[in-house]
């Protein structure tokens, strides 16, 4: 066990330094010479123009600025922002608990309607419920979130009044110092009557939207993959066993026909983290999707360059977790490999 | 009564191969929503060809006077402009439906140069094998590895915001899928007698890869090709949403969505009306892709 969790994460290295390479180069292909930025439009001394490009390091060989590069983001320096002159790590990481906050709700909206609507439509192949509930999730897997979010702003928050339009909390209302960065949790830390409301008033919105692509393709999947299940041998023998029907179905076929959905789960993350970008931007949700938006609308490259690069290590991170999980539940793929 | 009428129509096809394509529609016309899909694709793409004919107005044109009009049949609609007009008076129907125009041209394009480099690189990965496949494959792992949407953000930000680099941005997006998909199956055939008998009958490896092995691989291919046109439709509408894809005036769906949502209380239907056009476009796509994949890939037909 040990081995293949060594080998597995030891695979992840290269795409690591490759990932850094892409962004490195990406950011030398940014129109604009950084030196020229700083300095101006208006000529200055060739002298001072030697000393700024010294100072940035841009009169190293290429291959040394790489290097320089990854030694720097090993150091956990993932360069300055231009527009707020603060470290790109320690604004993402104050950004991230509230991406964080958004995208565990949505998450949790999707695995709890999605696989019991899944397991239900499985169960009741070919009814009314099942056809009508694989017409809604073709319909949510086609969807385009932000158009999702600005109908349900127009709908729910705008026409019926019953949520907020944006934001995390109601800030004229609550104030206080971020302790976790997850609203929910600070808002109960602050002590201040109805903060936890609000704060949980406004994530419903932006959850549901979020949620939504998962949501279908979970349904979808679990559905297949019970179907799939409920047909093995071993669902007949327990079957003919006279076990109750709950105990067949919530033990010996669920348990089998959730390993593929688990795996699914896992790989949302990726298109979590997209939809993330577009669901923070329609609801002015402050997290790193709509700051990662913002930094190109500024041209703040440097805080874009170190915005992707964490954006992707979470993201490469969770994957890994994910397979080895995966190889913790299923022994199959342990010995396979 | 029905299961007479049924044996009457396969009949004629039921003496044996009757021909692939024949095989392949009486399969994929067994799915309902597959052919009210295509049927429902093909009007949009009617649309899109003859966009100058249906069109009443270019998409483009500002009627000043006529700005943020409702769709003729509600109140202060007006006929000449059926479906309302925008902030700037353009007439709401004529953009949409050179819109179409935009987005199929979109996934079209990314679908048509991600396969073909796609096939490329899978076919040269799964033959060459050794420090050539691990290289290529390396590289997809590492799209792979960031998010679809952030990628193409990142590409965008490099390349420029406009519609030729959001085609060029979606289709690296896409691109790992299918050189994947093409390796796979390469590799599960290039071990099979058919293959060793063409090349010991000394067939030329370019000709091994593209007319011996390629057609054996071909019909999940086409199925993840028709779902990736919705899929890229999707994406490029989301960078245009942004501000990072088609750059106004282009009627782009995406774009057309950015430029409504100050007017979401106001005048709701300038927001409705483009994402339904992108729901509806992409609804079809896939439920047509759904009937494809049933029809020629019977291995992952869904139960």
């Amino acid at each position: 066990m040990f081995k293949f969790l060594l080998k597995r994460a030891a695979l992840t290295i290269p795409t690591f330094f490759a990932l850094m390479f892409v962004t490195f180069v990406a950011i030398r292909l940014v129109p604009g010479d950084p030196v020229e930025v700083r300095t101006g439009e208006r000529g200055i001394s060739p002298e001072r123009l030697a000393q700024f490009r010294h100072e940035l390091g841009l009169d190293q060989p290429v291959w040394k600025q790489f290097l320089d590069y990854v030694w720097q983001l090993l150091h956990g320096d993932f360069g300055t922002s231009i527009v707020t002159n603060e470290r790109v790590l320690t604004e993402f990481f104050q950004l991230f608990p509230a991406t964080l906050e958004l995208s565990f709700f949505a998450m949790l909206f999707a695995i709890g309607i999605g696989i019991p609507a899944g397991v239900i439509a499985a169960l009741k192949r070919g009814s009314i419920f099942d056809q009508t509930l694989m017409g809604i999730s073709l319909t949510g897997f086609s969807m385009p979130i932000f158009w999702w979010g600005l109908l349900l702003i127009m709908l729910v928050a705008e026409r019926w009044g019953l949520t907020p339009v944006s934001g995390r909390i109601d800030l004229i209302r609550f104030y206080f110092e971020p302790v976790t960065g997850f609203m929910l949790i600070d808002s109960l830390l602050s002590d201040q009557p109805g903060a936890f409301w609000s704060a949980l008033h406004h994530l419903v919105l932006p959850a549901i939207v979020l949620g939504t692509v998962p949501l279908a393709t979970l349904a979808r999947m679990t559905r297949s993959s019970m179907l799939e299940v409920l047909s093995e041998d071993y669902v007949r023998t327990a079957r003919a066993k006279g076990l109750s029907t709950f105990r067949v179905i919530g033990v010996h076929a669920l348990r089998n026909a959730l390993i593929p959905v688990v795996t699914i789960i896992g790989l949302q993350v990726g298109s979590l983290m997209a939809g993330a970008v577009l669901t923070e931007t329609i609801f002015s949700w402050p997290g790193v999707g709509k700051w990662l938006i913002e930094s190109i609308g500024r041209r703040d490259y440097p805080a874009l360059q170190g915005g992707i690069l964490l954006i992707s290590s979470v993201v490469i991170i969770v994957n890994l977790t994910v397979d080895i999980l995966y190889g913790t539940i299923n022994p199959r793929i342990r010995h396979g490999r | 009564m029905a299961a007479d009428i049924s044996v009457v129509d396969t009949a004629p096809a039921i003496p044996a191969p009757a021909g692939p394509l024949r095989a392949f529609w009486a399969s994929f016309s067994e799915n309902r929503g597959a052919v009210i899909g295509m049927l429902v694709l093909l009007l949009i793409v009617l649309l899109a060809v003859f966009a100058p004919l249906v069109a009443p107005y270019s998409p483009t044109e500002q009627f000043r006077e006529f700005s943020k009009l409702p769709p003729a049949w509600s109140e202060g609609g007006d006929w000449r402009y059926v479906l309302g007009t925008d902030a700037l008076g353009r007439d709401m129907l004529s953009r949409l439906v050179y819109g179409a125009r935009v987005s199929l041209f979109i996934g079209l394009a990314v679908m048509v140069v991600s396969v073909a480099v796609g096939v490329a690189l899978g076919l040269v990965a799964a033959f060459a094998g050794g420090i050539t496949d691990v290289a290529i494959m390396r590289v997809m792992d590492l799209i792979i590895s960031v998010p679809g949407l952030v990628l193409a953000i990142l590409i965008v930000s490099v390349l420029g915001p406009s519609l030729a680099n959001t085609i060029v941005a979606v289709t690296i997006v896409f691109l790992p899928r299918y050189v994947r998909l093409v390796r796979a199956s390469a590799m599960g055939e290039i071990g099979k007698d058919y293959v060793t008998a063409a090349r010991v009958a000394g067939v030329g490896r370019l000709r091994l890869m593209a007319s011996t092995v390629l057609p054996n691989c071909l019909a999940p291919l086409i199925v993840q090709a028709a779902l990736g046109v919705s899929e890229a439709i999707l994406e490029a509408a989301a960078l245009g949403f942004l501000g990072l894809g088609a750059q106004p005036p282009t009627p782009e769906w995406g774009s057309m969505l950015a430029d409504s949502r100050e007017f979401i209380r106001s005048n709701p239907w300038i927001v409705t009306l483009p994402g339904l056009a992108i729901l509806v476009t992409v609804i079809s796509i896939n439920l047509m892709g759904d009937g494809l994949r049933d029809a020629l890939d019977p291995k992952l037909k869904r139960s």
